[in-house]
């Protein structure tokens, strides 16, 4: 189980680093393996911030990440090459994860070298078709190509296949198909949800909540670095709670129908007022929590 | 009728040879239409956009017509369209943000375009002022450098500069697709706006989001490999769109209000073809599940309805044949 404890970060900004920035406040979630947890928020949130933690790109101010029950910021050398192993992620420029002059071939012999060394070439290759195989790439397709030879959408399925490898248990999928086209980013959509079935643990971070409200079974969402609302998917489209949600889901685009009336949008230009405490989540019904107003 | 498109070619000059970007493309905007231009990357719909203002370096005018309010736009001939520029024709770039320079003051900047355009800015001051507080803003913006408003405030300012001289026609390219979703609402429906109030006669707002487009547009114009494939008001589009790509496109898209569960739609299989040398016949030919020996032909873009032209030899075949019934009925 991948678990968040009271997690803060806070940036230092501006000249010297004087000013700060709590871009992470407070937030507490549960993801278990065969889960998908949507992270939703506006630009700003915090959401990046927290799938960078849990990849340990970077280290909470405060709080504790905890995998297995085990706070993964003690994770040293070898036992932190065991929790990569477990957990890997996926960001949202596939043109810029590969490295332009290497055929695709070579990120995944890197792979190999740092984490498979002892494995037999035979072996490995059919482990590598296999994982190809099953985020629906044709080997014979992909590899032998460079980057730019490939669809975006090859291009993320290839570092799906890559954290696949490495038989892990966890997915952080950051924006993955926000630069995708619309006819291809269902297809990596449904990849994900079938990777779920199969016991992936996915936290998947978006800022479209029609992508959040296809694929995953919790959702949190957030604003400035605070959770406003969490729970079951169902429960937090469906009956809404709090006034930021539902003015996000005012404004989302439907094909449905047309956009109402502008409702009473709380203000989200502003900058988060600081270190103020997060407003403390009320639990409204089962798995569904909404943050005081 | 405000703009005629026909049979615009415009082709990308690069060392491989000529891409042909926009292959023979034909339509009419009326007065007071707000077209919305769909497609995936590469289709050709920035390119359209682009031509109908300034061609940059690479692109080539290679055959077509331009007229706007009766008079032929000389899109080829880069000095000449300056007359027509902001008067006429005004775009509202991509990335607003750096859009704006950075070393000026917003108002001085704005000052500096009216000069560069012959206008006197001290007698435009007043409608700039009204126009900001319109959208939103505080006269004070004008007196704040680009870095101090956010990404939203900044795509305003843009719209309401570009608009200032109450051009024809605007082309919004991708304006909204940088935004959050509640920024991306107010900015789409300023458009709306500045049309309702005749700060613009049309505009067409190019975008691959056609959930935002049925929001706003009267019509949409959806584009596939450098070809117009359908064009139909907007209501259309939505809920009986005709082309298989159309179709197909529409099929899926995820919406919010939706229980999925384990449902799940699908995507179009295949990618676009290369545009260096792009296949005759039908474009979409080998990723459409309708395909036929016919489309070996290339269908004619051609009215089907009032207002809802295709160009697709199957154009009349039910949904459930693309295997789609569930996805575009449950709408």
């Amino acid at each position: 189980m991948l678990r968040l404890e009271h997690v803060s970060k806070t940036f230092s900004v501006g000249s010297f680093g004087r000013g700060r920035l709590q871009a992470v406040n407070d937030v507490g979630f549960e993801v278990r393996t065969g889960e998908v947890l949507s992270l939703i928020g506006e630009s700003g949130s915090g959401k990046s911030t927290i799938g960078r933690m849990i990849l340990r790109l970077t280290a909470p101010t405060s709080g504790r990440i905890l995998f297995d029950d085990a706070d993964v910021s003690g994770l040293r050398r070898h036992a932190l090459k065991e929790y990569y192993r477990r957990v890997q992620g996926v960001f949202q420029d596939p043109f810029s994860s590969y490295n332009p002059i290497f055929k695709i071939d070579r990120t995944f012999a890197m792979l190999r070298s740092e984490f498979f060394p002892d494995e037999p070439m035979r072996t490995w290759h059919a482990k590598l078709e296999s994982a190809l195989e099953s985020v629906g790439l044709n080997p014979g397709d992909v590899l032998g190509k460079f980057p730019h030879q490939l669809s975006g959408g090859q291009l993320q399925r290839l570092l799906v296949a890559r954290a696949l490898l490495l038989d892990i248990r966890y997915l952080v999928a950051d924006e993955i198909i926000s630069m995708l086209d619309a006819s291809t980013r269902i297809d990596v959509l449904n990849l994900l949800a079938e990777l779920k079935t199969r016991g992936l643990g996915i936290v998947f971070i978006t800022h479209d909540l029609s992508l959040g409200n296809y694929i995953s079974d919790t959702t949190v969402i957030l604003r400035h670095g605070c959770v406003v609302e969490m729970g079951a998917t169902a429960k937090v489209f469906g009956d809404p709670r709090h006034p930021y949600t539902k003015s996000l889901l005012d404004s989302v685009p439907l094909l449905q129908s047309k956009w109402g009336p502008d409702a009473a949008a709380p203000e989200t230009n502003g900058r988060p007022a600081g270190f103020e405490a997060a407003p403390a989540l009320v639990a409204i019904e089962d798995d569904h929590l909404v943050a005081a107003v | 009728m405000a703009l005629q498109v026909d049979d615009l070619r415009v082709h990308y000059r690069t060392l491989a040879g000529d891409v042909k970007a926009l292959d023979g493309v034909s339509f009419d905007l009326a007065d007071g239409e707000i077209m919305g231009l769909a497609g995936e990357s590469g289709c050709g719909k920035s390119t359209l956009g682009k031509s109908l203002i300034r061609l940059d370096g690479r692109m080539r005018h290679v055959g077509g017509s331009v007229t706007l309010d009766g008079e032929q736009l000389p899109i080829w001939d880069d000095e000449a369209m300056n007359r027509f520029r902001f008067h006429e024709v005004s775009i509202v770039p991509q990335y607003a943000m750096s859009a704006l320079n950075p070393t000026r003051k917003i108002g001085r900047m704005v000052g500096e375009l009216l000069h560069a355009r012959g206008v006197d800015h001290h007698a435009a001051r007043a409608e700039l002022e009204r126009r900001l507080e319109l959208v939103g803003l505080e006269r004070d913006v004008l007196d704040r450098y680009p870095i101090e408003l956010s990404g939203g405030m900044k795509q305003r300012v843009v719209m309401v500069v570009s608009t200032l001289l109450d051009p024809s026609l605007l082309i919004a390219d991708e304006i909204t697709s940088a935004l959050d979703v509640s920024t991306q609402k107010a900015v789409a429906r300023t458009l709306v706006e500045f049309r309702d109030r005749g700060f613009v006669t049309s505009t067409i707002v190019i975008t691959h989001d056609i959930s935002v487009l049925y929001q706003i547009a009267d019509t949409i114009l959806v584009m596939y490999a450098g070809k117009l494939a359908e064009k139909a008001p907007a209501e259309e589009i939505v809920k009986a769109p005709r082309h298989p790509y159309t179709r197909l496109l529409i099929g899926s898209l995820p919406e919010v209000g939706v229980r999925y569960a384990d449902k799940r739609l699908s995507g179009i299989a295949g990618r676009p073809p290369s545009l260096l040398d792009p296949p005759t016949g039908c474009r979409f030919r080998d990723r459409c599940p309708l395909a036929s020996a016919r489309c070996a032909e290339e269908p004619p873009f051609v009215e089907v309805d009032a207002g809802h032209a295709v160009a697709c030899w199957e154009a009349g075949t039910e949904t459930a044949a693309l295997g789609l019934a569930g996805a575009v009925e449950a709408r």
